[in-house]
């Protein structure tokens, strides 16, 4: 069977959709063919697939399969077939052709990001990525999510801007477009890298997802979810497998989102923390660049779409049925809806990586491949930043929603779209936990390091301690928070002044980290505004430069002009 | 009759002109305009077909024989403006008959269209001839007739717009004639070819240099570029909206294409690049109109002016190619004449469409038309993304060759600058885009529907231009590559 590119069946269905207007279940059919029939045509691609052709004296390959993309394109099938299940109740006041159309172009221009086997295809889609899953943001319509939604398309364009620059310094310099290893070495390389950095969200260039993820619309943030930092993953882990540099920004990446998600209130804007902290992992599993490493990193990516994908809905389910996600004003929804529950908290368990589920099988690879290759001081520091994962994305999510002080809130379950596609997602999550060989057998690396064993002693031991551990400090930090006015009367102990220490600790570190992280933004953003007022005086409609000027004084620049000529021949 | 084809260039719009004045009739007078621009289109491209094969086409003027007598000359360089000048004079001219009747006073109209094709007749006279002083005889024919179409704008701004325009104009060309007079004086020859033989002997003279000097300054008034382009925001702004799309895709370009006839087939690269250090003059000048142009283009809020400005940036992209010295640099100011034409004239004919039903390019008065004008909107999007330069239009092949010559000279910062300019395009196409898409409709709900298809079909059929070109950019890239080398090696056999 012969296959076309993946991205032009996503492409021209969203064509489509804008006329199913006022047919919701021919739109409903429509949409859920799109990635069925995207899924059969990838599945007939074989490995070393190739589509090439001549431009301008360059060879281009918009379609490049190898075991790598070929991952990522199930993946993004995968997710992209849950994101629109969770997303065929949208009503006539949702917008829904708007975030239809936009949603599958978007998906779309994932695919062709991932096959794309030159840097000017990948810049296309790069761009497009950003311009298709705007819409998801401004779909929302409050002036707020406008405003983060302008926020966000601004970074991503630069982004694309950025990798641009690179790919012509590097094409220049090797006389080639093709997208493969690269050292981190010179503008190029750096400029790209830079440009793979604002979309995978290293620190610093982070601000982006916590400003805008949350601000979309209930069902965008679980496209939302899926795509950008996956691609910017890829592209990592296509580009600067083994670049050393990656498993520290991997580290902190992983850490530093922590502080933020425990004192954050909005659920939502947690999951983004949570998402950085993840992002994590991968980037440390490929900066660490050894078959195991790669392989970890990539499943991880796999993973992570379905537990936080699963975890974005079933927020998304909250806030679609009572309209909040802010931690102070749920509670007790565990009453009213028991399944919304359930399947969270089998999120919660994959993303804490319980044995059984999911994250275990792929998060333990990264953690191996970390001792393997001697990086004795990561591996405590990313040991840490799991267990912080398990306080704010394990536990905070669900107990805060479900369970915790009652708010009084009572609804129904969501419609029955939603509860399928998180049901999908739970059991894609267990099964990957239960049965690993599924992922392990379409990793990129096949060989010794696919057969990488997840359920040994020592693993399982570690991580169960981990948990107990992490579950403990969790419960007695809770004991504290939540009732503060029983602590003046209990007993000043020992283990009660370790315990009040530790979350002391926790809170000052948290406040430094984003003191610092305030004060250096608003540094920025002062320098830019002061910038702009600059520009605005000499550029704006009243500025030197913008004025209306009368015929003489345009002829005194004629004579200066002609004069400094003739100066400069003559002397 | 083929052998006539150089000399009927200038002669069709040049007869019909007269015929427009004396009929006296607006509907007859549109249809010889529209003929003869065609006509004027079919004579270039068989020009630029004949000179790709066969190579530089020389007509002497009257069988006198050149260098005494007149002579047209015809070589890869100037085939390819031709076929922009009129390229855009075919799209433009159908695309007059309705927004004139709307814009001119009536009675006015027949002497529009006469005003117009001198105009064009003047642009394609400049570019097919191969004698310095006739070049100055069709300068002056095509900026005269250009003064009286500005003036006939419909706001009284128009007419201190054209004078001023008059007045600036006035002093490029007579710059340009006392550098030619210069020229003459040293060498006793107008003809160009025979120049460029006779200059070599005389290089190190100062007349040579001063006139170098007045011709450079006289061009660079003509072209706008920065900081001598103070006469034209208002010139295309209060202009009729056609003739703010024929002149912003042609006038600029024509001027950019003396300025390469003389500097380099001329006096010759070697003389401008190596003895007058061309190159180091233009490269600041183009790099504060790119950056400095696109921020003004931001906080305008007419967006006719917005445009006007954004031209004078993209005039710094092409003086910014020459300023590089090479083969690639030159390709990407000859991709640019012909992709800017394309995108200015499709943006501009997008805003006059928007004149004619709303009776302003105020931002604020877009507000909401991207629902109540989807054509019109659409098409402007789609010219705005090439203004940009985003992949699939032709703003992105001229950015591609920019950056390509701005690498190959080593020069990082300039290719760096280019690509960060690209950002300031897209903020001052998006004011327009946020103002037509997310805003809602606040005028009467009987105005504003979408424009006639008498307009539409013509901008539409430039934005497509814009979008096949930029995906099929083998064949425009080849020729301008081809013109690039002409220019840079000299005259030809």
């Amino acid at each position: 069977m012969s296959s076309v590119p993946p991205f032009l069946i996503f492409l021209a269905g969203a064509l489509v959709v804008p006329f199913l207007r006022g047919m919701p279940v021919v739109r409903a059919a429509w949409l859920l063919m799109i990635p069925i029939v995207g899924a059969l045509n990838v599945m007939g691609i074989q490995e070393g697939y190739q589509l090439q052709f001549e431009f301008l004296g360059y060879t281009l390959t918009p379609v490049r399969a190898d075991r790598l993309s070929l991952l990522f394109g199930y993946l993004f099938h995968l997710g992209a077939f849950i994101s629109i299940v969770y997303s065929l109740h949208l009503k006539d006041g949702d917008r829904p052709t708007l975030q239809h159309t936009s949603a599958v172009v978007y998906a779309g221009s994932a695919l062709g990001a991932v096959f794309a086997g030159d840097f000017i295809t990948l810049f296309v889609f790069w761009e497009l990525l950003a311009v298709s899953s705007v819409f998801l943001i401004w779909a929302r319509r409050s002036p707020r999510a406008v405003r983060s939604g302008l926020r966000y398309l601004l970074v991503h364009v630069v982004s694309g801007v950025t990798l641009l620059a690179g790919a012509m310094v590097h094409a220049h310099q090797t006389g080639s477009l093709e997208f493969g290893l690269m050292e981190l070495e010179g503008l190029a390389a750096w400029l790209i890298f830079l440009a793979f950095g604002v979309k995978a969200a290293f620190p610093l260039l982070h601000s982006w997802l916590i400003d805008a993820y949350p601000e979309a619309t209930p069902t965008g943030t679980v496209f939302l979810c899926a795509f950008t930092t996956k691609v910017a993953v890829y592209a990592l882990a296509r580009g600067f497998a083994g670049t050393d540099i990656l498993i520290y920004v991997g580290a902190v990446m992983a850490c530093f989102p922590i502080f933020y998600a425990v004192i954050e209130n909005d659920l939502r804007r947690t999951l983004g923390y949570s998402m950085i902290n993840q992002i994590g992992f991968m980037v440390c599993g490929i900066g660490v660049g050894t078959h195991l490493a790669i392989n970890g990193a990539v499943s991880h990516a796999f993973n992570d779409v379905l537990f936080k994908g699963l975890l974005f809905m079933a927020m998304g389910a909250v806030m679609h049925m009572t309209g909040k996600t802010k931690a102070s004003e749920l509670g007790g929804l565990y009453k009213t809806m028991p399944k919304t529950a359930i399947l969270c908290i089998v999120g919660a368990l994959s993303i804490s990586a319980v044995p059984l589920f999911n994250a275990f099988v792929s998060k333990s690879m990264i953690m191996s491949a970390l001792l393997y290759e001697h990086h004795y001081w990561i591996w405590p520091v990313m040991l840490f930043a799991s267990a912080g994962v398990v306080e704010h994305a394990g536990i905070k999510i669900p107990y805060f929603a479900f369970f915790a002080h009652d708010s009084g809130i009572r609804t129904r379950e969501p419609p029955g779209n939603m509860l399928v596609a998180m049901g999908i997602a739970a059991a894609a999550c267990l099964a990957i936990g239960i049965w690993p060989d599924l992922l392990y057998g379409i990793l990129p690396h096949g060989g010794e390091a696919a057969e990488y064993e997840p359920y040994t002693y020592t693993h399982i031991l570690t991580q169960i301690q981990l948990l107990c551990f992490a579950i403990g400090a969790v419960a007695a930090f809770h004991l504290w928070k939540i009732y503060p006015a029983e602590i003046p009367s209990v007993n000043l102990d020992a283990d009660w002044v370790y315990r009040r220490a530790a979350v002391k600790v926790t809170r000052w570190t948290g406040a430094v980290v984003s003191g610092v992280d305030r004060a250096f933004r608003g540094t920025v953003l002062k320098t830019v505004d002061r910038t702009l007022r600059g520009a605005f005086r000499a550029h704006g409609p009243k500025g030197i430069l913008a004025r209306t000027w009368p015929a003489g004084s345009m002829v005194l620049w004629v004579s200066i002009l002609l004069a400094a000529f003739l100066f400069l021949q003559f002397f | 009759m083929s052998t006539h084809l150089p000399v009927l260039q200038v002669v069709v719009p040049l007869l019909a002109a007269p015929v427009c004045a004396l009929i006296r009739n607006a509907r007859a007078a549109a249809v010889i305009a529209v003929l003869a621009s065609w006509a004027t289109l079919a004579i270039a491209l068989s020009l630029l077909g004949d000179v790709m094969s066969a190579g530089v086409i020389s007509y002497a003027l009257g069988d006198w024989v050149p260098p005494i007598g007149i002579e047209y000359r015809v070589d890869i360089v100037n085939a390819w403006v031709l076929v922009i000048v009129s390229t855009i004079a075919s799209a433009v001219a159908p695309y007059m008959i309705t927004s004139v009747e709307d814009e001119v006073e009536r009675r006015r109209i027949p002497l529009f269209y006469a005003a117009y094709l001198l105009c064009l007749c003047g642009l394609l006279g400049i570019t097919v001839t191969g004698d310095v002083f006739n070049v100055f005889v069709f300068l002056e024919i095509s900026s005269l007739s250009a003064y009286a179409l500005i003036a006939m704008g419909t706001r009284r701004r128009a007419l201190t717009a054209a004078f001023r325009y008059l007045v600036m104009g006035s002093v490029g060309a007579t710059f340009i004639v006392i550098g030619i007079g210069l020229l003459y004086v040293m060498t006793g020859s107008l003809n160009m070819a025979d120049l460029a033989v006779l200059l070599p002997e005389v290089w190190d003279s100062r007349t040579v240099k001063v006139a170098y000097g007045f011709l450079g300054v006289g061009f660079c008034l003509k072209l706008a570029l920065f900081p001598l382009h103070l006469w034209l925001p208002n010139a295309y702004a209060f202009a009729p909206s056609a003739v703010t799309a024929f002149m912003a895709s042609t006038a600029t370009k024509v001027a950019v294409y003396m300025l390469l006839r003389f500097f380099l087939t001329i006096f010759g690269a070697p003389f401008s690049f190596g003895v007058m250090a061309l190159d180091r003059v233009l490269l600041p000048l183009a790099l504060v109109a790119i950056v400095s142009m696109s921020l003004v283009a931001i906080f305008q809020v007419d967006v006719k002016r917005l445009l006007a400005y954004s031209s004078v940036a993209q005039i710094g992209y092409m003086v910014l190619g020459l300023s590089f010295a090479s083969v690639t640099g030159l390709t990407a100011t000859l991709l640019h004449l012909f992709n800017h034409a394309l995108m200015k004239g499709a943006l501009f004919m997008a805003m006059g469409c928007v004149v004619y039903r709303i009776g302003s390019v105020h931002i604020d008065a877009m507000a909401g038309l991207g629902k109540r004008m989807p054509w019109t909107m659409a098409a402007f999007v789609l010219g705005g993304l090439s203004l940009v330069g985003v992949p699939l239009t032709v703003g992105f092949v001229s950015k591609w060759f920019l950056i390509l010559g701005a690498l190959e000279r080593g020069w990082w910062p300039v290719a760096v600058i280019v690509l960060l300019a690209s950002v300031l395009a897209l903020v001052y196409v998006w004011r327009v885009v946020e103002a037509a898409y997310f805003r809602p409709y606040e005028g009467d709900e009987g105005v504003g529907v979408e424009a006639p298809w008498r307009l539409l079909v013509p901008t539409w059929a430039l934005v497509g231009a814009n979008l096949y070109f930029g995906i099929n950019a083998v064949r425009t890239a080849q020729v301008a590559e081809r013109a690039a080398e002409v220019l840079m090696t000299g005259v030809g056999p």
